[in-house]
């Protein structure tokens, strides 16, 4: 019996081979090296070491992400038994990993140009994101509940920080309160869950129970064989409502004007893209793993939200004026969109490739956007109106066309790279027969054209008096020169991105 | 070679007009005119060319296909380019049409002028790439890259309220492409093909036709979308506020070309690839038709501004061709053709004249404009034959595609009511027509009112250019249309004729080949 124990150790133990893991160590070990800057230099050098903490954050992650990819047959073994199965790879966590490493660099570049614009601390910030990033990727990862709600765990106090990090700014801590109650709340829902499912599949009398109910491959085994059961329903339903809060899906929904609004443009440009990423990625993963067996249950719900959040985020967004608004009650639809892939991934495997596409060109859209925020001049961004833009493009055509760009492709306008994750999405839902959410996706698209063009319309209107030009940096050109260069490539040839699936 | 050329008809336009947009040349500088040129004169230039290279087969059928992956392979989307002979006269329609709008934009005196000519390229491009495509993926694609240009010209360089009307157009429009992209994957789901290519689809279907209720379905989703794109009453609201509204090149591209875009995607793919949908919706075809013609007619008779009376007939000109698509014939598919290039030449013509007229009487309202004949001799005599044209006066490319609708709506009995009340159309558009000639010609008007001598301001040499190729285009279609319904009957009759209809055919088409000569 000893022996037997021991056995097992050691075999778990070598499951333990840490080097998978390099990269989102590496990303904690860079987060701890700025915050030793902060504590070891000198207050004297402090303006030199502020511009020296963003380079070195920059360069840091560039470099992981180079290290990712170039090493990828030994970051990312994909069937491997690993971590006494808390961690399961493959190319679709692979690629998700990149995916947040680029999602912080652009978070990074946001942040170097905000932080110094509102003086704030920065080597706190870029730490935070460093730290929010490895949580994403650990998330994605993880193959068994405990792991997976630490990570979550990991990713949300980050945001709770992050979200009220603008401490002078009264808008952000009510973001901040409003995000650490409503944060706190969806995780109690996740864990009660989790709970419910593990308890549950642990009763011996019910059929193929398991001692491994935090395992996502024998939980799947035990909810296939009780798929009937309610507190199976009920656990898994609000396992869904959990990760639901952080997409952003219909019920959940509430706290995302106040805290896109308050929140640190860059926060909020993170909640956007990466929460909402891995909020995606973790759902697909949980209904084509453990929840397979329930998708006559599911479905339906699921689609209700999918419909309610479509139209619920392109109507509220289409009378809003303050921009940070708006571009949080869009992406709520734009998680409605997504969610439409999800609803379709139950039937048709291949509907990653389309979330996938759909995310990286919500990525690019979105950082265009929000850096065209941050280009602003004026401090408090939280009060930022349409009207603000008027006349952009004759300001600073290169401005003009990063916003005509960047709201072109999340309202997916071809030839953007936007219009093909549109198109991808609703390709995957015609073979999954969605009729009904593809209807009311048109709605939604055509509604999204209303204040999208209305926001561009603005930017195009002319001088009105003589307002000084905006300025944007040599640095800032290349790096949003190249991601439009990079949305209208997508869109020409979407064989580049699609080619690594 | 000469599907390379093809290529580039839709490149070449693209490139030079993004480096005009990049690229910000000295002022005073020409070299913007001289690239501006070069780029609309070589879709002209191709289009022309490969209208001599196309072999006149037995079979019909593509010709100079060219095929380029681009990544989607997996959705069975390629770049897959090709002309039939129902596209080659669109073709050549948009290559003409561009070369005349962009040439006028030359002139134009607009802000930002290199703005507005790389627009005007980008859009051309699109163009001719729409009714290059083979894959039905690209031939939507293509339509959007030359629909967006057209937004942002009205928004920059509009005219009265162009902000809201830019606005609704988009919504309008977007929504219309929109349902026509969901009933092209439809139509690809539910066929089964291998790939979005027109030709794999129509095999697909052959092998495996649809049922029924699926065909309809499918048929509305086609008929509506692309619908609203060609202003189908009731949804041709859009239409005359956004020409209206619109620079002159924009409108001439737009209103000359761009529209066909949906009355094309009914003729080459909706009907021939569904027919059965298409006859369960004929009703619909042939009354919103008649709507288009009469009731819009009507609304067009008491527009007093000249550019909203031009946009109002070209709306109720598109409802000749759902009629001539709702007779399921050889005949009728063919003057729909006929009467969609005529149509394209004559309202670009149209609106070119319109802005001239407008830069000599200052107003658009016809009741203060009068005496262009002493103004202007030349205009006036281009503007009388255009109008002639347009209300279908023999000897002009309009009269020759109406008149063949008619006459393929006649073959069929249960239609000839339907003949009746379309009739009542051409007398709606002399009413209108020869009034704004008597209007604008004649009489004088309100600016020169009182002065005795009249300052000559005849057409300049960068006007009657342009102006000299869309009316030389239309009159050489009127007196030889045999030039593209040679070219054209082939592919007609492999898609609109069955073979008890073909047998049907011959005999009418004697009679057509007699009419022509």
């Amino acid at each position: 019996m000893t022996n037997g124990i021991t056995n097992l150790l050691q075999e778990l133990s070598l499951s333990n081979q840490w080097i998978v893991l390099l990269p989102e160590i590496s990303l904690a070990l860079l987060a701890l090296v700025l915050l030793g800057l902060d504590l070891f230099g000198k207050a004297s050098m402090q303006a030199i070491l502020d511009e020296f903490k963003f380079k070195i954050s920059l360069m840091g992650q560039i470099a992981i992400l180079a290290l990712l990819l170039i090493g990828r047959d030994s970051f990312n073994q994909a069937g491997t038994f690993l971590f006494g199965g808390l961690v399961e790879q493959s190319d679709q966590t692979f690629l998700m990993r990149c995916f947040f490493i680029l999602g912080s660099i652009f978070v990074t570049v946001l942040a170097s140009r905000f932080l110094s614009k509102a003086n704030l601390p920065k080597a706190e910030y870029y730490h935070l994101c460093l730290l929010a990033c490895a949580g994403f990727m650990l998330l994605v990862q993880s193959a068994q509940f405990v792991l997976f709600f630490v990570s979550l765990e990991l990713v949300t106090i980050a945001f709770y920080i992050l979200v009220a990090f603008n401490r002078s700014n009264a808008l952000s801590l009510e973001a901040g309160l409003k995000y650490l109650t409503l944060g706190a709340l969806s995780s109690a829902f996740l864990l009660f869950g989790i709970v419910l499912l593990y308890g549950i599949s642990g009763n011996p009398n019910l059929e193929g129970y398991t001692t491994l109910g935090f395992q996502f491959g024998h939980l799947q085994e035990f909810i296939h064989l009780n798929a009937d059961n309610p507190i199976v329903r009920v656990g898994a339903l609000m396992v869904i409502a959990g990760i639901c809060f952080k997409l952003g899906a219909f019920p959940f929904q509430i706290w995302i004007p106040d805290v896109y609004q308050g929140a640190p443009t860059p926060t909020t440009a993170f909640l956007a893209t990466s929460s909402k990423a891995a909020g995606v990625f973790v759902l697909i993963q949980l209904l084509q793993g453990p929840f397979l067996a329930l998708n006559g249950f599911l479905i339906p719900i699921l689609s209700l939200i999918c419909m309610i959040t479509i139209l619920y985020g392109n109507i509220a967004a289409s009378g809003q004026s303050n921009v940070k608004r708006l571009l949080g009650l869009s992406g709520i639809s734009h998680a409605g969109y997504l969610l439409m892939g999800i609803i379709a991934s139950f039937t048709i495997p291949e509907s990653f490739v389309a979330v996938f596409f759909y995310l990286c060109l919500y990525l690019l859209s979105s950082f265009l956007v929000f850096g065209l925020l941050v280009q602003f001049n004026q401090e408090e961004e939280d009060q930022l109106e349409i009207s603000a833009f008027r006349s952009l493009f004759s300001k600073n055509a290169f401005l003009g066309t990063m916003g005509i760009i960047g709201l072109g492709s999340l309202a997916g306008i071809p030839p953007l790279g936007g219009f093909i994750g549109k198109l991808l999405l609703l390709n995957v839902a015609f073979q999954a027969e969605l009729y009904w959410l593809i209807g009311v996706a048109l709605v939604g698209i055509v509604i999204s054209i209303y204040y999208y063009f209305g926001w561009i319309r603005e930017m195009l209107k002319e001088q009105e008096s003589e307002e000084q030009a905006i300025a944007i940096s040599f640095e800032s050109r290349i790096i949003y020169g190249f991601i439009i260069a990079l949305i209208v490539v997508l869109g020409l040839i979407p064989g580049i991105l699609i080619s690594l699936l | 070679m000469d599907s390379q050329l093809l290529f580039s008809a839709i490149w070449v336009p693209f490139i030079f007009g993004s480096s005009l947009a990049l690229f910000s040349s000295k002022k005073g500088s020409n070299a913007y005119k001289w690239i501006s040129l070069a780029g609309s004169l070589w879709p002209f230039l191709v289009a022309w060319y490969l209208f001599f290279q196309f072999e006149d087969g037995l079979q019909g059928g593509y010709q100079f296909e060219f095929l380029q992956s681009t990544g989607l392979d997996s959705l069975g989307i390629y770049l897959h380019l090709g002309l039939n002979g129902i596209s080659l006269p669109l073709f050549i329609l948009a290559g003409t049409v561009g070369l005349a709008a962009v040439f006028y934009a030359l002139h134009s005196h607009a802000d930002r002028i290199q703005l507005y000519l790389s627009l005007l390229l980008i859009m051309l491009s699109g163009l001719m790439g729409t009714f290059a495509s083979i894959d039905l993926f690209f031939f939507y694609f293509f339509h959007e890259f030359a629909l967006i240009p057209s937004f942002i010209m009205i928004m920059i360089w509009g005219g009265v309220a162009r902000y809201a009307i830019a606005l609704e157009m988009t919504i309008y429009l977007t929504l219309g492409a929109l349902l026509s992209l969901v009933g092209l994957i439809a139509l690809y789901q539910q066929s089964g093909a291998d790939s979005f290519s027109m030709l794999a689809l129509s095999n697909a279907l052959a092998e495996r036709p649809l049922i029924e209720t699926i065909e309809s379905n499918i048929f509305a989703l086609l008929f509506f979308g692309l619908g609203i794109l060609v202003s189908l009453f009731p949804f041709h609201s859009w239409a005359p506020k956004g020409y209206s509204a619109a620079p002159s090149s924009a409108a001439m591209l737009h209103a000359g070309v761009l529209k066909k875009f949906g009355l094309y995607g009914l003729l080459q793919i909706a009907i021939p690839l569904l027919p059965v949908g298409a006859l369960t919706w004929s009703p619909w075809l042939i009354a919103l038709g008649l709507c288009n013609i009469v009731i819009i007619g009507m609304v067009t008779l008491a527009q007093k501004d000249l550019k909203q009376m031009i946009s109002y007939s070209s709306v109720m000109h598109m409802g000749y061709a759902f009629l001539g698509l709702a007779t399921f014939s050889v005949l009728g598919a063919g003057g729909v053709l006929l009467l969609l290039v005529a149509h394209g030449l004559s309202v670009a013509l149209l609106f070119l004249l319109s802005t001239s007229i407008y830069k000599r009487f200052a107003t658009f309202d016809m009741n203060e404009m009068g005496g262009l004949g002493k103004i202007a001799p030349n205009l006036s005599v281009f503007y009388v034959l255009a109008i002639m044209a347009s209300i279908g006066l023999p000897g002009f490319a309009n009269f020759l595609g109406e008149f063949v609708i008619f006459a393929a709506i006649a073959e069929q009995e249960s239609l000839r009511w339907v003949l009746f009340v379309s009739a009542l159309g051409i007398i709606i558009s002399a009413i209108y027509g020869l009034r704004s000639i008597g209007n604008v010609v004649f009489g004088t008007s309100e600016k020169y009112k009182g002065e005795e001598e009249f300052h000559s301001n005849d057409m300049k040499l960068f006007e009657k250019l342009p102006a000299m190729l869309l009316l030389g285009s239309l009159m050489i279609i009127g007196i030889f249309p045999k030039l593209f319904t040679d070219k054209a009957n082939r592919d007609l009759m492999h898609l609109y004729g069955n073979q008890e209809m073909v047998l049907e055919e011959t005999s009418q088409l004697d009679e057509y080949q007699d009419l022509k000569d």
